[in-house]
């Protein structure tokens, strides 16, 4: 950027500009609107699934205690934002996470691709694990309840280091054979980067069909719009985020979370990719919840966009 | 997710999971990339507290020492425009040269140019824009008039046997014109390499730019100048730096501009970011198993310095996660 001198910043208010002008249609250059026409390039799906998990995974691990009419309400604005998918809950034991409330039309069972993960997570071996939730599935399928299944630790561990993506593997076809509808990929402390994501499904991709497969890259190093890129460049069609990225690292103090549902609507709106979402009623709710637990938000967009 | 347990020592789990992934298995990316460091100039000139002049001589020094083979060191534009950067000379002649490092600075006019030489400058860098209204905002003329004002530069820098790396600004959008046709930054890429300007930026300055508008700018721009002589200049405003620098490399760029612990707002959007971190930028080029002679550890140890001495938070999201608090 060349030399600014200070009189540019009294410029036209960028908000209005934004809003404004043509090229925020254009779903190439401008990102704040949905793409108009199907103008989408080659090489990416011309619809993805946002799957936001910013009321259970976000608000699990934020610190403070988000009253159950806040949660309710930030629910709601989610549900007029036009996500078809918002994770409000999990069956966790709430003596470890004070958090969440029972009740789900859907069941989502985690596994790891990390034995250690595994066993300090919830006190098993993958075996066991995978044992308990054929039980579930198999439970939720005959009350016609779709299960989801989540694999953590998809392209490294914070015991273990380095997973093989043979072990990857291996666990997203038990939870898929067992009647999971989606797996979800799930990069748990964001080391990953697009080499290794493409790797890594590369290899999943061998033994469960594209569609049925969703990536949950955290953005702990940065990396996770560009290791979602590499996920929508292979044809994986369903990418998880939150709200504001909502929720820390358990596993890095201080650093960050899930991607931010607002910056990955951004780019999908300009690779012209459809996803049946208002980025501006997402930014509300965002802006709703941050000001709720009391934090600013972790999303890029929000804060270019929200006057400081 | 559980709660906190006894893991691998943080500052560890990344970068030991950080494989080198061989480039052959991600397509045509390059093996090799350049990265510019531009936080000393661009990133500082965008921060609000005056820096002393040892401790962007420290900086500079450190960066240095972390590997990165191109330090743009200063700007020599007039005091009265940016204070920041009105100890330009000092700086210049302050920092360790480390052989093989380049320090390009800026020089937005001849006098600029004459001051730099001066100073012992090996390199410069001027500054186009493919924005008509951006350049009348900021310059007060037309394109066409900066790119002549350019040209007694580069006659000058011939003659002294002085590179010239040129920037085209707002390459994916204008904050005043908004939308870019990428026509007009190929026409503008193409006079400044022609002007002799051995390599060109192209920068997103508000970062509005995605992936898709990243291949459209360099599909045109390709058809005008060979992949070798061009670099990116990403912002993260949007978050969007990194998923458009990967589509770049993919493309063939080599050269990517960043800044250390992502110094620099946007002047722009107030309270937004600027400058993609360089930080984060490595981590994911080492990921990739692309070499970029770059120490992480010695860039975290500057990132985490000038933070410091500016009593901010980094914007580097991999020093975040490595730091203890």
């Amino acid at each position: 950027m060349g030399n600014v001198p200070c009189a540019v910043k009294q410029c036209l208010s960028y908000q209005q500009l934004l809003r404004e002008h043509l090229w925020i249609g254009d779903s190439v250059a401008g990102a704040l609107e949905p793409a108009q026409e199907s103008a989408q390039l080659s090489g990416f799906p011309e619809y993805v699934k946002i799957v936001e998990v910013g009321p259970r995974d976000g608000l699990q691990n934020e610190k403070v205690i988000v009253p159950t009419d806040i949660k309710i309400e930030f629910i709601n604005q989610l549900s007029q934002t036009g996500l078809s998918v918002i994770e409000v809950t999990s069956f966790v034991s709430s003596r470890w996470i004070p958090q969440v409330a029972a009740g789900a039309t859907e069941v989502s069972v985690f596994g790891a691709a990390s034995e250690s993960f595994s066993k300090k997570n919830i006190n098993c071996s993958i075996e066991e694990s995978m044992k308990k939730f054929e039980e579930v599935v198999k439970s939720a399928r005959h009350m016609n309840i779709p299960a989801r299944g989540y694999v953590s630790c998809a392209l490294g561990c914070p015991y273990e280091g380095n997973i093989t993506i043979q072990k990857v593997t291996e666990v997203s076809k038990r939870l898929y054979g067992m009647g999971c509808y989606e797996i979800s990929l799930g990069d748990t402390i964001g080391v990953g980067t697009p080499g290794s994501m493409k790797k890594m499904l590369e290899s999943v991709m061998k033994e469960i069909p594209p569609r049925a497969l969703a990536v949950h890259c955290h953005d702990t190093y940065g990396q996770a719009l560009a290791n979602i890129l590499t996920a929508l460049q292979m044809g994986i069609n369903v990418v998880d985020s939150a709200v504001s990225g909502l929720g820390g690292c358990p596993y890095a103090k201080g650093a960050s979370g899930n991607v931010a549902t607002e910056d990955l609507i951004y780019m999908l709106n300009g690779l012209g990719v459809n996803t049946g979402v208002n980025l501006y009623k997402v930014m509300e709710a965002g802006d709703f919840i941050c000001k709720a637990v009391n934090k600013t938000t972790n999303s890029k967009v929000a804060q270019a966009s929200f006057s400081a | 997710m559980a709660t906190v347990r006894k893991a691998l020592p943080r500052r560890l789990v990344g970068l030991a999971t950080l494989r080198a992934v061989s480039t052959s298995s991600v397509g045509t990316l390059p093996k090799r990339v350049k990265i510019v460091e531009v936080g000393p100039r661009d990133g500082l000139q965008n921060e609000k507290n005056i820096v002393p002049t040892p401790v962007k001589i420290k900086l500079i020094d450190m960066l240095s020492e972390a590997g990165l083979p191109v330090v743009e060191a200063t700007s020599f534009v007039s005091p009265k425009w940016v204070p920041q950067m009105a100890d330009h000379a000092e700086v210049l002649k302050g920092i360790q040269k480390f052989p093989g490092i380049n320090y390009p600075v800026l020089t937005p006019n001849f006098k600029g140019f004459q001051a730099a030489v001066a100073a012992g400058a090996k390199e410069v860098a001027i500054f186009g824009a493919a924005s008509e209204l951006f350049t009348k905002k900021n310059i007060n003329c037309s394109i066409d008039e900066s790119l002549q004002r350019f040209d007694e530069i580069l006659k000058a820098a011939r003659a002294a046997s002085i590179s010239v790396r040129g920037y085209v600004s707002c390459v994916l959008g204008c904050p005043y014109e908004g939308k870019i046709s990428p026509a007009k930054v190929a026409e503008v890429t193409k006079k400044l390499y022609s002007m002799g300007c051995y390599e060109i930026s192209l920068g997103d300055t508000i970062g509005v730019g995605t992936p898709g508008a990243m291949k459209d700018m360099l599909s045109a721009v390709l058809h005008e100048v060979p992949v070798t002589a061009l670099a990116v200049h990403c912002h993260d405003t949007y978050g969007q730096a990194l998923a458009n620098n990967l589509t770049a490399l993919q493309m063939g760029v080599s050269v990517v501009d960043s800044s250390v612990a992502g110094l620099g707002g946007c002047p722009y959007a107030q309270g937004a970011s600027g400058n993609l971190a360089t930080e984060d930028l490595v981590y994911m080029l080492t990921g990739l198993g692309i070499q970029t002679g770059v120490n992480l550890q010695k860039l975290l140890e500057a990132g985490a310095f000038i933070c410091q001495a500016l009593n901010r938070r980094t914007n580097s999201k991999v020093a975040q996660a490595t730091c203890k608090l």
